[in-house]
């Protein structure tokens, strides 16, 4: 008998909850093949790089094995799926211990960025007043930076006196997006303060922080995940084009896809694809991934996008109520 | 066009003076940014080549000792009258290096968005009018795969293919040396001289350059306008005017055409000042890979030589550029949509 | 009345969407007839079907919806002819107007190329002379002046909006009018004007208007017969005044009594809510709301009769006798409705 009325009150206080993530269940076409293919392809470069030192050959900087140095440049062999590269490290190893600095740098850059931006917004948003008006003006600054080069410059002046490189990265990152989560949080706060029942809790004399956690709240979260994951994507974007460039995480750190890259380039000319290739196709994948996973969830959860499945109308289904005469005994 | 005309005018002078606290705010920020960093900016840039004696010297010419508010002062004045400073490294004059480089990066640019509207518009477009068929979905995809490909990366495999393996385009610089030494400098855009010269040799030349870059810069790009436009597109269709018009009996054609593409394209202007930064951003990226003269492929090197002057010059002039050309955006967009003049 | 029949003829129209939680029966066997100069007035609460009627009517049907039954429309049945044909009709035959003028106008596009896009749709071959002079001359009717031609939507106010809205509907000379609750939107005053334009075109173009509001005051006034709407079905139908005057079904005397006027001194409503459309109740769809409910009522779906010449009802109140069992006339007791069923 407990054990029911517990589950009742966890379901009445879930309900909220599950009623904005109930549209995923529904959907079809697609928008469900995206979602799907997205969280797969997100989930095995997360599972990558969780599992790292189990699933790499090497190590991400290993140019040797029981004293015996690699060869440089080797072609993909089954000793070197991927080949090697000319400082003779393993192309594969270095794809998987990158899985794990991408995620790091990525994941810490989401949790800097919303514990910055969303607050922000909210307050921002709700109180408005100079302060608004303030943080509004500074971030459409922000936003005409071009955001790799924000991000190059932080790097660039981090780098000196921040010694991990994927903590420069991180905060780089997080530094272009800060805007980009304030502008859509406290958007999303101000069309929904206006909104009928937020006057009507106001008018019953309801605190601020209760609106903002009852009902602000949770009808920005659920805009959050969309925001995030395609936020994601482009953090991944940003922080191997750091790379690229020789910014953020340095070689010493750790293996990053982007510098593959760019030691690649030289090697294209004489005909030498598989240094440049993999990682560059690891990079494609990830954030094909996570894009799919992004715009899955977009599809699903906003309301002008999803499209209403439908059953085929039959018009021989269920006939009006036949009669019924023994209902009229009196 | 009486009444339009005042109204575009009066809408074109507010949205001018609404930008000025905004490029204040941009320039201090530019300034705070470049001071933050410890140490002279000058022993940065030259020390370890050159004697401490020397640094001071420069230091003093360069006007570095000065209070860090007469220094914001001098700064601030410089920008206003068009005085972008001089490089630390090499004694240029950041106004110079606008000039030159930047008429490469905008000759890329330029092109690089061409390619990106017209892939996608017709991209997308096609999979807004056609939603949810196998049309749509491979449009989609195609975009969320390209946009998901690094330009650098594009831009090596394109290296790979056309330059090594096929050998079909060149694949770094604006245009081979022959051309540089015998084209004249007029407007320091290669493509816009070499037609004011009638060199139609030099033309080619700069253009088959231009090819890859501007490619791989637009096609990444034009991955972000597809889903945009997209969604424009269906949003569109949706709305109540469609409805009213198909009860009309306006064709299906039109309707699409007339009414929502066109209308679903007004969102995109914006989008296009909007991407601006972005495209920016990536123009560095793909000056770097294929070795392009543009003005992000000055800033690279400048960092690497810590040259704070430059970068700070160079830094400066990307935002003045962005935030222009959002004014020039949103001055277009209130041509086209009368409703947002008001 | 015209002795060509009636423009237009609808039998057992049935109109179904088909959503996830199940077949919605917003339209469940409609027939009505409008002759050429005629105005049908159609009235219900919101959510009764009347808006799907209009559009199933037309064949404007939204997505995952569809129609079963016969629309004669001079004779061709609009419900099995194919798009590219009833494309053609819209227009120069049917014409529909909507309820919110401020969204159906395209923002983008002036006046004159909105009228000139629809004239030249159907009639390719018109000058712009022409087309120019059609357009002003329709918008002349609704008191639009020639010099706003030329303008945006946005520099119409709504009543404008709604008068440029009809025009254009009107430019090419429609037969049937269907109108979705055209003044509910406008004020009083701007409603009068339409309703005037709309008896206008009675009298001068003999067009036949089914004319959809919740507003019965507006049927009294400009509708010449009325049918009332209740889930998905008519309950009654007959000429305005007589209705009015004498309602035989239950449901049009409520509707009458909850009518605000000058006189009104108390508030009277119908107690519960609008029914479900996926599982209706059984029998009589009124049943569960009606004062005056028998045994047979939730027993078994009412029969059509005509309790006078010119009118119909749905109710088992009118009969048939014979069809109703041994004790069904008896009142029917029912706890009091406690909560509003979710419609």
């Amino acid at each position: 008998m407990a054990t029911a009325a517990a589950t009742t009150r966890l379901h009445r206080r879930t309900i909220g909850l599950r009623r904005a993530f109930a549209p995923i269940a529904e959907a079809r076409g697609f928008a469900r093949g995206m979602l799907w293919t997205g969280a797969g392809l997100t989930l095995f470069f997360v599972a990558l790089a969780i599992f790292a030192p189990l699933i790499s050959p090497y190590g991400f900087d290993q140019y040797q094995s029981g004293g015996h140095r690699f060869a440089q440049l080797a072609h993909p062999s089954h000793s070197h799926l991927f080949g090697t590269t000319v400082q003779s490290t393993d192309v594969l190893s270095r794809i998987v211990w990158g899985a794990q600095t991408e995620l790091e740098v990525v994941a810490l850059a989401l949790v800097f960025g919303l514990l910055v931006g969303v607050p922000l917004g909210l307050f921002s948003g709700y109180f408005g007043g100079a302060f608004d008006r303030g943080a509004v003006l500074f971030m459409d600054a922000m936003f005409a930076f071009p955001p790799l080069l924000l991000a190059i410059v932080i790097a660039f002046l981090l780098g000196s006196s921040v010694n991990s490189g994927v903590l420069v990265a991180a905060i780089a990152i997080t530094v272009t997006y800060v805007p980009q989560y304030f502008r859509v949080v406290r958007n999303h706060v101000i069309s929904v303060r206006e909104e009928p029942y937020v006057e009507a809790a106001r008018a019953l004399g309801a605190k601020p922080t209760t609106i903002l956690r009852r009902y602000v709240f949770f009808n920005v979260v659920q805009n959050v995940p969309v925001i995030a994951t395609l936020n994601a994507a482009d953090a991944v974007l940003t922080l191997t084009a750091l790379g690229f460039l020789g910014y953020g995480v340095q070689p010493t750190q750790g293996a990053e896809w982007g510098y593959d890259v760019s030691r690649a380039v030289s090697d294209a000319a004489s005909g030498i694809w598989w240094t440049g290739l993999f990682p560059g196709l690891a990079i494609v994948l990830l954030v094909t991934g996570l894009t799919l996973l992004g715009e899955g969830l977009n599809e699903t959860i906003n309301p002008v996008l999803r499209k209403r499945a439908f059953r085929r109308v039959d018009f021989a289904a269920s006939p009006s109520q036949a009669l019924a005469s023994e209902t009229l005994e009196p | 066009m009486g009444v339009q005309g005042s109204s575009l005018k009066r809408y074109a002078i507010t949205r001018l003076a609404l930008v000025i606290p905004m490029l204040f705010i941009l320039l201090t920020l530019v300034f705070v940014l470049m001071r933050v960093a410890p140490g002279n900016p000058v022993s940065a840039s030259l020390g370890g080549h050159v004697p401490p004696a020397v640094i001071k010297q420069i230091s003093h010419q360069l006007g570095y000792d000065k209070p860090l508010y007469t220094q914001y002062g001098h700064y601030m004045w410089d920008v206003v009258r068009g005085n972008f400073g001089t490089t630390i490294s090499d004694r240029r004059s950041v106004g110079s290096i606008i000039l030159v480089n930047g008429a490469a990066t905008l000759e890329l640019t330029f092109f690089a968005v061409i390619v990106a509207l017209v892939v996608g518009l017709v991209v997308g477009l096609l999979a807004g009018r056609y939603r949810d068929s196998p049309i749509d979905a491979g449009g989609r995809l195609f975009g969320i795969v390209v946009y998901a490909t690094p330009v650098f990366f594009l831009g090596l495999l394109a290296q790979l293919v056309f330059g090594v393996w096929l050998n079909w385009l060149p694949t770094s610089d604006q245009a081979s040396p022959i051309t540089q030494a015998l084209l004249k400098t007029h407007t320091n855009i290669f493509f816009v001289d070499a037609i004011i010269d009638g060199n139609w040799g030099a033309l080619w030349d700069v253009t088959k350059h231009l090819i890859l870059p501007a490619t791989t810069l637009g096609l990444v790009y034009g991955g972000v306008f597809i889903r945009l436009i997209r969604i424009n597109v269906i949003r569109t269709l949706k709305e109540d005017y469609i409805e009213a018009a198909r009860a009309r009996g306006i064709n299906e054609r039109s309707v699409v055409y007339r009414h929502a593409f066109k209308n679903a394209l007004v969102p995109v202007v914006t989008v296009i000042g909007l991407q601006l930064a972005l495209l920016l951003g990536g123009a560095i990226l793909t000056e770097t890979t294929f070795n392009w003269p543009g003005l992000g492929h000055e800033l690279y090197i400048y960092l690497q030589n810590r040259d704070y002057a430059a970068v700070q010059g160079i830094v400066v002039l990307f935002g003045l550029v962005v935030v222009l050309a959002s004014i020039v955006i949103d001055f277009v967009n209130a041509f086209i949509d009368p409703r947002v003049r008001y | 009345m015209s002795s060509a029949g009636p423009v237009l003829d609808v039998r057992n129209l049935r109109v179904w969407y088909g959503s996830l939680r199940g077949q919605v029966r917003a339209v469940d066997g409609v027939s009505l007839e409008i002759d050429a100069g005629d105005v049908l007035g159609l009235v219900g609460e919101s959510g009764c079907g009347k808006s799907t009627l209009g559009r199933g009517i037309l064949g404007l049907l939204p997505e995952g919806a569809r129609a079963d039954g016969e629309v004669l429309y001079r004779g061709r049945n609009l419900v099995t002819m194919s798009q590219r044909d009833l494309r053609r009709l819209r227009g120069p035959e049917l014409g529909l107007i909507f309820q919110e003028p401020m969204t159906r106008l395209n923002p983008l596009l002036r006046i004159e190329d909105q009228f000139r896009e629809t004239i030249e749709q159907h009639d390719s071959k018109l000058t712009d002379a022409d087309v120019r002079r059609r357009s002003l001359d329709t918008l002349g009717r609704m008191g639009i002046p020639p010099t706003r031609f030329r303008q945006y939507p946005h520099e119409f106010s709504g009543g404008m909006r709604q008068r440029i809205m009809i025009a254009l509907a009107l430019v090419l000379r429609p037969s049937l009018l269907v109108a979705d609750e055209p003044t509910t939107s406008l004020d009083v005053i701007v409603e009068a004007q339409i309703l005037r334009i709309l008896a206008d075109l009675k009298e001068n173009f003999d067009t036949a208007l089914l004319l959809i509001t919740h507003n019965l005051g507006i049927v009294a006034e400009a509708c010449d017969r009325v049918a009332v709407m209740y889930a998905g079905q008519i309950a009654e139908e007959g000429p305005a005044r007589d209705v009015f005057a004498d309602p035989k079904h239950p449901y049009t005397r409520e509707l009458l009594r909850s009518t605000i006027s000058l006189d009104t001194t108390e508030l009277h409503s119908i107690p519960g809510a609008p029914p479900n459309l996926i599982s209706p109740p059984s029998g009589c769809r009124f049943h569960p709301r009606c004062p005056d409910v028998m045994q047979v009522c939730p027993a078994r779906d009412p029969i059509e009769t005509q309790p006078d010449p010119d009118r119909r009802v749905l109710c088992w109140l009118h009969g048939p006798e014979q069809e109703i069992p041994a004790g069904g006339t008896q009142r029917l007791e029912r706890p009091e409705l406690a909560v509003a069923e979710e419609a």
